[in-house]
């Protein structure tokens, strides 16, 4: 089966400091692929560049085959790439109504609609015409969400969903995204809290500075290899070197904090 | 958030990994050399001809606007399309000081000082207006000073009125003090504005300019340096429009209140260069060449002012000079500070790095 | 009933710089850019009007009719080569490069048309003086009264068409969040192309108006702007309305003004721009931080 995005060894800086680094990845129709990674170590710069918000330095993105490096966001959507933002990035001065209705920009026709999308998303019928900006944080990112579908995306990237969310919040929108599983549509989730990402994906990247450090189907990773790779704990002895007290491989649990941060 | 960067292996015990420089060999060689040009300048009267003479003095009003605005948009980032406000008043006012009983070239200081102290409280208004804002929120004290200058009975409306008292002397000497009066007042604005940078206030400006609430957030007093900037160059702008007066001895409020003063400076520095040093002073070089040879072809001059520095806006917005800077990192006159790694450290990358 | 008489002139007159300012609020609401050459434009539109009316003898309607094409086209064409690139390299090059374009096209006008007043009042014949007289001595211009009626219905329609149409929600979004508008399909670049093209719908409207009312030259377009801006501020920027009712207001301030003194009439509107100014930043409280700030100890 081949890929439906094709990432192939993509960099991307941000001023003069490297952010994502040489990063190779294929999703496959059917995939829940989780990014999983500590903060900064490029998973939403790898997103944003897969999107169009973000230029790769170097490398190449293919979609269904064809070559996206260098087309702009607005097209990679109506080829059917959604994005969901980090920190859901509501139009606040709109009404919820509007932005998802702002969403048909790129003309994708498909099984989401207003309706089907607010049947997704029943706590948001009540508040179709409240402003954005006055909702809570589990309807804001419900709103996000279904402003992603009413693209009809062929592949919904989602990034750090439950971020500031209760777990009651959290609990109701993975709730809504089974609904979109159901549909078929391939998932790139970005996702830190390790529990969802076992129940839900299908496999499980980690990414550490920038780089790809592992790459499997979520059956083949425990719990403990993942948490190895969140931490570098498991870096190859060629790597660059720690520049705190302690050579490399000393696993004291003050380094690994350190180097993580 | 961080990632690990590898630094220099640890420098022997009590001296730094890095130096701090405040000079280059070639901007230390250029402030040298800044005096013995200022002496030649000096003694221009004395072998130049009357009409050189008499360009030379705008040469420097022109240096003077020039340095003035860049001050303002350069270094504390704000762009103002009133500041001909500032020309027409020091002007006026030394008019007024003249009339008063006062000596032209005393009246041409104390005017210039006055509309200082004008501007203080101007500054507590109109540095509260942010961009676009504070641009035509200029323009429209400009168009303010002008209207009740005119309201004048001294001035007469747009007819106008003469520095009579400039008369006293011949001509040949009122050219020279004219001459002398204008280059130590560019002398002196530059120094001051060079100083000015090199110290802490000059620091803060820069930092307010490439990210304000960062600079807030670090305790920069941001209201008092860019007061500070404002009045300073409210200063030499009207000591600027003084010296006009002084050369031109005629008063009519159009031309010294028109907004074409500030085009002229927008042009000199953003050609030149805007928010470095060598900038605004090449700018004003440019701008007195081009004038020379194409100031009489009348509209199409100006059409062609207009387009060149739209077309420097659009595609090179940091200037001649700031090309050059990027380029060959040259600096003629060294405002800020350079870090530079001892010989000792292997460094990665780059073993100097400008923190201007 | 004169005072009477001259605040419903300063209200006819505030129509046309509700008419001339609701471009400026739309881009700056828009595109956060003040486009220093909204008066001069205005100026081009009288001009190519006044150039189809005048010397080819069109009637000034239909003369309008193919202007306003001809000028969205321009907006479009500027937006392209100007606006969007000065947009994105900061915050003070699209001052600088539109206070290019000003210089610019007053001096070009300048070149081709020379120096002369210009009017359309001529081509409209007694529509340009034509009144309802109202008791008690009041004269209500009839074409000031469609210039007032014009401007209020341009701006419903502004407002309208941002409200309810898929365009307007779409430049709603992309002024609020350009990066995330394009995340969701909205073509950001032809979106502000398109606000661009009615903002010079506008201006052509007010450079009718102008021509109309009264007379132009090349460089009367800085003092248009001036107006324009004046009457933004005192409505309060990024509020369409608010705009109608600072053009009122400046309208009303310049026209009393007029009656003190003959440089009364700009002498009152600037003074009243900048003491609506003050009196709202000192609402604000933003002069009595900057007090504040003297008095802090030197760290």
């Amino acid at each position: 089966m081949s890929a439906l995005l094709d990432i192939g060894s993509v960099d991307a800086h941000h001023g003069q400091l490297p952010a994502v680094r040489s990063v190779s990845l294929q999703v496959h129709p059917g995939d829940i692929l989780a990014l999983v990674g500590a903060n900064g170590a490029g998973k939403t710069t790898l997103l944003r560049t897969v999107a169009g918000a973000h230029r790769a330095s170097s490398g190449t993105l293919r979609w269904d085959g064809e070559d996206i490096t260098c087309l702009p966001a607005h097209q990679r959507v109506a080829r059917g790439l959604a994005l969901v933002p980090e920190g859901r990035r509501l139009f606040a001065g709109m009404t919820v109504r509007e932005n998802l209705l702002v969403a048909r920009a790129a003309g994708r026709r498909g099984p989401w609609t207003l309706d089907t999308v607010l049947g997704a998303f029943p706590q948001l019928q009540p508040k179709l015409h409240a402003r954005a900006g006055e909702l809570s944080g589990g309807q804001q990112q419900a709103v996000a969400i279904g402003r992603a579908l009413m693209t009809n995306p062929r592949l919904l990237l989602l990034d750090e969903i439950s971020l500031g969310l209760s777990p009651l919040a959290v609990q109701g929108v993975y709730d809504a995204l089974r609904g979109v599983v159901g549909q078929g549509t391939p998932l790139v989730l970005v996702e830190q809290d390790l529990q969802r990402v076992q129940a839900v994906a299908t496999r499980i990247v980690c990414m550490l500075e920038g780089r790809v450090v592992a790459d499997a189907p979520a059956a083949e990773l425990s719990r403990a290899q993942i948490t190895a790779h969140y931490f570098g704990a498991q870096r190859p002895e060629s790597a660059r070197t720690v520049h705190h007290a302690g050579s490399p491989g000393e696993a004291s649990a003050d380094n690994l904090y350190k180097v993580a941060a | 958030m961080s990632l690990p960067m590898s630094s220099p292996s640890p420098a022997p015990v009590g001296q730094p990994a890095w130096t701090i420089q405040r000079w280059t060999r070639t901007s230390a060689v250029c402030a040298g050399a800044a005096v013995p040009l200022l002496a030649v300048l000096f003694l221009g009267p004395l072998w130049l001809q009357a009409g050189t003479v008499d360009r030379l003095t705008t040469l420097f009003i022109y240096v003077i606007l020039a340095v003035m605005w860049n001050a303002l948009a350069g270094y504390a980032g704000l762009v103002s399309i009133g500041h001909q406000a500032f020309f027409g008043l020091g002007a006026y006012a030394m008019v007024r000081l003249a009339d008063a009983g006062l000596g032209p070239y005393p009246a041409l200081l104390l005017g210039a000082v006055l509309v200082a102290l004008v501007a203080v409280p101007l500054a507590a208004f109109m540095l509260r207006l942010q961009g676009g804002e504070f641009a035509i929120g200029m323009w429209v004290v400009a168009a303010l000073a002008h209207l009740c200058v005119n309201l004048d009975s001294l001035v007469q409306g747009e007819t106008g009125t003469s520095m009579i008292a400039l008369q006293q002397y011949a001509a040949g000497e009122r050219r020279a003090y004219t001459y002398w009066a204008a280059l130590a007042a560019m002398a002196g604005l530059c120094g001051a504005v060079f100083l000015l940078l090199r110290s802490k206030v000059g620091t803060a400006a820069q930092a307010i300019r490439d990210n304000e609430t960062a600079a807030i957030s670090i305790g920069v007093r941001v209201v008092a340096v860019k007061r500070l900037v404002f009045v300073l160059s409210a200063f030499g702008c009207a000591l600027a429009g003084g010296l006009w007066l002084a050369t031109s001895i005629s008063f009519q409020p159009k031309t010294y209140f028109s907004v074409q003063w500030t085009a002229y400076m927008i042009f000199m520095v953003l050609v030149g260069g805007i928010g470095t040093m060598e900038g605004p002073i090449l700018g004003a070089l440019l701008f007195f060449a081009v004038e020379t040879w194409w100031g009489g072809q009348g509209v199409a001059y100006l059409i062609g002012l207009g387009a060149v520095a739209m077309l420097f806006a659009l595609f090179l917005p940091k200037g001649i000079w700031g090309a050059v800077q990027q380029r060959w990192d040259l600096h003629l006159l060294s405002a800020g500070y350079r870090v530079r790694a001892r010989e000792a450290q292997s460094s990665p990358a780059d073993s100097t790095r400008r923190c201007v | 009933m004169n005072l009477l008489n001259q605040i419903i002139q300063g209200l006819l007159l505030g129509g046309y710089y509700a008419l001339l300012a609701c471009g400026l609020s739309f881009m700056f609401g828009v595109m956060r850019i003040i486009n220093l050459a909204h008066g001069s434009l205005a100026v081009v539109a009288a001009y190519l009007l006044w150039l189809l009316a005048e010397p080819m003898g069109w009637h000034p309607l239909l003369a309008l009719l193919a202007v306003l094409p001809a000028m969205a086209l321009l907006g479009w064409v500027l937006h392209r080569l100007v606006l969007e690139r000065s947009a994105r390299l900061g915050a003070l090059v699209p001052l600088l490069a539109t206070f290019g374009l000003a210089s610019v096209i007053d001096n070009l006008l300048f070149q081709h048309f020379g120096a002369d007043t210009r009017s359309l009042a001529t081509a409209i014949g007694t529509l340009a003086y034509d009144s309802w007289e109202l008791p008690g001595g009041i004269y209500v211009g009839q074409l000031p009264a469609m210039v007032l009626v014009f401007a209020v219905t341009l701006l419903g329609g502004l407002h309208a068409m941002l409200a309810h149409t898929a365009l307007g929600r779409q430049i709603r979004a992309a002024s609020e969040d350009a990066d995330t508008a394009r995340l969701v399909g909205v073509h950001t670049g032809a979106v502000f192309a398109a606000a661009s093209a009615i903002t010079m719908v506008t201006v052509t409207l007010a450079g009718a108006s102008l021509a109309m009312r009264a007379t132009f030259d090349p460089f009367s377009g800085p003092q248009q702007l001036i107006f324009a801006f004046e009457a933004v501020i005192i409505g309060g920027a990024g509020s369409l309305w608010g705009t109608l009712l600072g053009g009122v207001v400046l309208g009303v301030a310049q026209n009393l003004g007029a009656q003190v003194h003959p440089q009364g009439f700009l002498i009152a509107g600037h003074a009243t721009f900048l003491a609506i100014l003050l009196a709202r930043l000192c609402a604000s409280g933003a002069l009595r931080s900057f007090f504040s700030t003297r008095r802090q100890p030197t760290p």
